[in-house]
């Protein structure tokens, strides 16, 4: 006779703690069909907590606490911090496998594949953190006696709409470039697929990312994201899982999000279509510079 | 004390050859508008200066498309070197009619001639000159791969710095391989006009820049047409938030240099003497109608009397006066609804038991005037230590620790501008860290060159504008 397992109960991830929905809401969770099983029902996989407008608040105000003491750290702290991160993604590989093959119905070669890459370009942002600065600031030469310096800084609290179709890999790829800088993140998973989203958070909630500077709402984006666009204490948004969301019409996001002047990051696509990007295609630095602000400073010269 | 009155001494207006009306700059040509006539008028004696054309939706379709033809045809064909050329020619000819530039810009604009002798016209010379040198070089300024113009650029600007704005928006838009539709404000557009003759002086092919005059529904016209690729506004942020807000859900890019409510902060160790002069520059400057004024004066408890009474005295020698003359400080408010403006908020000043001081000097008696003015006893709560007065007015709040400077400084949705007067380098750089603006000051104040990135954090809008920085918003990048 077959051991019985312990199932893991999926909960939200708010000011590192892991709690379930203020709603008491759940909902269930199903494994894609792939090869195999295309002509059987669906396979179920977890209750996901579902998250609401009172979470993603309380999102918010943990990760505006979060983020000046994240900004505040050192460079290479935080290139270490979420270098650790992928060490512990590593430690957990078979999980993610697993979680990212349930999600999108992939092949084993194919889910080792996603999560080798997802991990990679962890390791790929982390290597950012003491370097973007150097790029893309620097004195500049005024004409007058002025020492005159332009320097990156994060813009602050950004709510992230995570791809609806990548779980971990398009999921990594919006979170690591956002954090890097020293910003404070609000992600609302993918609403089908959030399996892989809750277990990157208990990668990072056993990485040294302090508690608060990434916040994983799971849910629908439809229900979740207008209070995060209309919110006056979040300073930019990402609308990449705009494409494919159910009910997520991505231009009134864009509207709400300019009462207080949000950076916006539009998803993908040309017109008012919204597509996901290919993951898999080498990044470039948009990601990180999209929430990014530069400070010039002046200081007169002089004997 | 002996007191030495000036003599006056007006900058002559020969140098200026204004027209009785101008048209709209489309297609290389100044042709007639569609729409009604306005006058722009000069706000020192309320004359008018000239009739302009206000540009109807149809004369700015033109204005797009002749901009779209001009980018398909000609300019995303030319070699950056031409263009980097042709931007030369333009910071030169500027160079040579500065003169003419600079009075003309104080007539339209009501600002001391002093001033757009020796900063507007001059700095906007050197952005065109600055950014020439771009134009072939795109490819080493880490804006990514492969940088591309995003085609037809439309962009608006203000009343405030016209000919100054004018080259913030169209040399980096040119340089990257842009063609423009400018508007200039309905209150200052004459300098823009006179730039479309420099434009045809260096033989810029037609269609490259063009100008449309008008108002509101201009401007809207602009933000709506299908063929703008990019918009470029300096303005309120009320306007600011209406144009992210009509831009939504299309693909056109924005950036966006919006209002500022500057805190200057003064500690007790700092070089009072040039302090003073700090404050007076980062606020009386161009009569205050600047977005990035250093408006809200945080000077720390233990020399707050001190520094009042020496700002004070200070104030009491500005000559406010005839912009053309020489000798004059502050000039004219820019416009009678601008003065309305500021009227009603110092009076809300008042109303809301600040304690009113002007310097008492006579005012011309035609015109738009307001006597530079300091509000003390503020509290963080006053209109007038919350909105942007956009006048000669400062609110004055004190602080006692650094933590306390910095959570008042920050406790504003603008973040645009913010200054620092300490002797301590430490303090300094702490500060600057901690601030939440996009440009900071410190030991001087309202500093500006086209290789220095400007703009603002939070709401006082996004994007930046000069050096390397101010190329990026007009490329696209990647495959």
């Amino acid at each position: 006779m077959s051991r019985v397992d312990v199932k893991k109960t999926y909960k939200l991830y708010i000011g590192g703690k892991f709690p379930r929905s203020e709603s008491g809401r759940s909902y269930e969770v199903y494994a894609a069909p792939s090869g195999r099983s295309r002509s059987t029902a669906p396979r179920f996989l977890a209750n996901a907590a579902q998250g609401s407008r009172k979470d993603a608040r309380d999102a918010v105000t943990a990760a505006r606490a979060a983020q000046p003491g994240w900004a505040g750290a050192t460079a290479y702290n935080r290139g270490q911090v979420l270098y650790r991160v992928a060490e512990v993604m590593e430690s957990r590989r078979p999980q993610l496998v697993q979680e990212v093959r349930d999600a999108e119905g992939l092949s084993p070669a194919a889910a080792e594949a996603v999560v080798s890459q997802a991990i990679d370009r962890w390791v790929w942002y982390a290597g950012w953190s003491d370097k973007y600065v150097q790029i893309l600031g620097g004195l500049n030469p005024v004409a007058g006696p002025y020492f005159n310096i332009s320097a990156s800084e994060p813009t602050g609290v950004v709510a992230v709409l995570a791809p609806q179709e990548s779980s971990l890999l398009g999921l990594v790829s919006v979170i690591a470039p956002v954090i890097v800088s020293g910003n404070a993140v609000v992600v609302v998973t993918s609403a089908e697929r959030p399996l892989p989203a809750i277990t990157l958070a208990e990668c990072l909630a056993t990485s040294d990312v302090p508690g608060g500077v990434v916040n994983v709402i799971s849910g629908r984006a439809a229900e979740i994201a207008p209070w995060l666009a209309s919110h006056r204490d979040v300073n930019a948004i990402d609308l990449t899982g705009a494409a494919g969301a159910e009910g997520v019409d991505w231009a009134t996001l864009e509207e709400a999000s300019a009462d207080n002047l949000k950076r916006v990051l539009r998803p993908g696509g040309s017109g008012a279509e919204a597509v996901e990007p290919d993951w898999t295609a080498t990044p470039d630095l948009s990601r990180l510079t999209a929430f990014l602000e530069t400070k010039t400073v002046w200081h007169p010269k002089g004997r | 004390m002996p007191t030495f009155e000036y003599a006056p001494a007006p900058e002559s207006r020969a140098v200026v050859d204004l027209q009785s009306s101008y048209g709209l700059f489309i297609n290389g040509e100044f042709v007639d508008g569609s729409g009604t006539g306005f006058k722009s008028i000069s706000p020192a004696t309320e004359e008018v200066l000239a009739e302009v054309s206000e540009a109807t939706d149809a004369d700015v379709d033109a204005a797009v498309r002749a901009a779209r033809t001009a980018y398909t045809r000609v300019w995303s064909r030319m070699s950056g070197t031409d263009r980097g050329k042709y931007l030369y020619r333009i910071a030169r000819i500027l160079q040579e009619r500065a003169r003419e530039f600079a009075v003309l810009e104080s007539l339209d604009n009501g600002k001391p001639i002093k001033e757009s002798r020796d900063i507007d016209i001059p700095l906007a010379a050197a952005h065109f000159f600055y950014n020439a040198g771009w134009a072939d070089k795109l490819e080493y300024a880490s804006l990514g791969t492969n940088p591309r113009p995003h085609g037809v650029v439309g962009q608006i600007i203000p009343w405030n710095f016209p000919m100054l704005m004018l080259a913030w928006k169209i040399a980096p838009a040119l340089a990257t391989g842009n063609t423009v539709v400018l508007k200039p404000a309905e209150t200052t557009p004459l300098t823009a006009l006179l730039f479309a003759e420099v434009c045809q002086q260096a033989d810029l092919p037609p269609g490259v820049v063009n100008i449309v005059t008008g108002a509101g529904p201009t401007g809207q016209a602009i933000v709506d047409h299908a063929g703008i690729d990019k918009l470029a506004f300096t303005g309120s942020t009320g306007v600011g938030k209406m144009i992210a807000r009509a831009i939504s859900g299309t693909r056109k890019k924005a950036t966006l240099e919006l209002g500022g409510k500057a805190a200057n902060i003064v500690f007790d160790d700092a070089p009072i003497d040039q302090a003073v002069e700090g404050i007076v520059n980062g606020i009386f400057f161009n009569q205050g109608h600047v977005c990035c004024a250093g408006s809200r004066l945080l000077v720390q408890e233990s020399i707050a009397s001190e520094v009042e009474s020496r700002l004070k005295r200070r104030l009491g020698t500005l000559r406010v006066g005839d912009p053309l003359d020489k000798n004059t400080d502050v000039g004219a408010i820019n416009s009678r609804a601008q003065l309305d403006r500021i009227v009603a908020l110092t009076d809300a000043g008042e109303g809301e038991g600040a304690t009113r001081w002007d310097n008492g000097c006579e005012l011309p008696s035609k015109g738009f005037w307001f006597r530079p003015t300091v509000f003390t006893g503020v509290t963080q709560t006053h209109r007038i230590a919350q909105e942007e007065i956009f006048g000669p007015v400062l609110s004055v709040l004190t602080f006692r620790t650094p933590q306390e400077a910095v959570a008042k400084a920050n406790n504003t949705p603008y973040g645009l501008s913010a200054g620092i007067w300490t002797e301590k380098g430490s303090r300094i750089l702490w500060m600057a860290d901690q601030l939440k603006a996009g440009v900071v000051w410190a030991n001087t104040f309202n500093q500006f060159d086209p290789t220095s990135p400007f703009g603002g954090y939070k709401e006082s809008g996004y994007g930046r504008e000069g050096g390397r920085h101010g190329l990026e918003p007009y490329v696209k990048t990647g495959a």
